[in-house]
């Protein structure tokens, strides 16, 4: 199940990003009980980088990414963890 | 009074009004709570609403600023974004300097 919704969730960003790098990493297992983890859908962390957010403040980057994954929020996501970046920002980051 | 009317009005009379699940004494969230923990931080007063007690909020506030998630986080007006971008703000000092802002144009 989670290795399916991971897959789904970055086939998703793919097509809409056109992404250098996406890490999506269930996170759901931390959040077992809580009230927003019954219906089923998960707790999601992701990694986008993608010239697709350059010049973009970080409300219009995680709408970007929110959209992408406009169908899977109803059904797989109830909720996300975005760190949305352009590739120079994660060169930057990583060195 | 229309559900998006009222929202509307809260957003535009409250110059810094958090949406979260709980409140910032008893959140019921984890998302939820970091957001509302890095508000206190700035010592402003804040206006809430906690989603969970108000249903129709929680179903239409989504589409008001195109956002789908909790917490949600407004500042005069403008939302400001979700947990993971006002944690950001706040270790970046930006929340701060923000919320200074607002503080200001309520006086």
């Amino acid at each position: 199940m989670t290795a399916e919704r991971i897959a789904r969730i970055e086939h998703a960003l793919h097509q809409a990003l056109v992404p250098e790098l996406i890490n999506v990493i269930d996170d759901s297992a931390r959040h077992i009980g809580h009230a927003g983890a019954r219906d089923g859908r998960g707790h999601f962390k992701v990694l986008v980088v993608a010239e697709a957010f350059r010049g973009q403040a970080p409300l219009a980057r995680h709408r970007q990414v929110y959209a992408a994954l406009a169908d899977l929020m109803q059904t797989d996501i109830h909720a996300l963890n975005i760190k949305a970046l352009t590739p120079d920002e994660w060169h930057a980051a990583a060195v | 009074m229309d559900i998006m009317k009222h929202i509307k009005q809260q957003i535009e009379s409250n110059p810094i009004i958090l949406y979260m699940k709980g409140t910032p004494e008893f959140p019921q969230c984890g998302f939820s709570s970091q957001t509302a923990q890095a508000l206190l931080t700035t010592g402003a007063q804040f206006a809430y609403v906690n989603v969970l007690e108000h249903p129709d909020i929680r179903q239409n506030l989504p589409h008001y600023a195109d956002w789908p998630t909790f917490p949600q986080l407004y500042v005069n007006g403008e939302l400001v974004g979700g947990c993971d971008i006002v944690l950001d703000m706040y270790q970046n000092g930006e929340l701060q300097q923000l919320i200074d802002g607002a503080a200001q144009s309520q006086a």
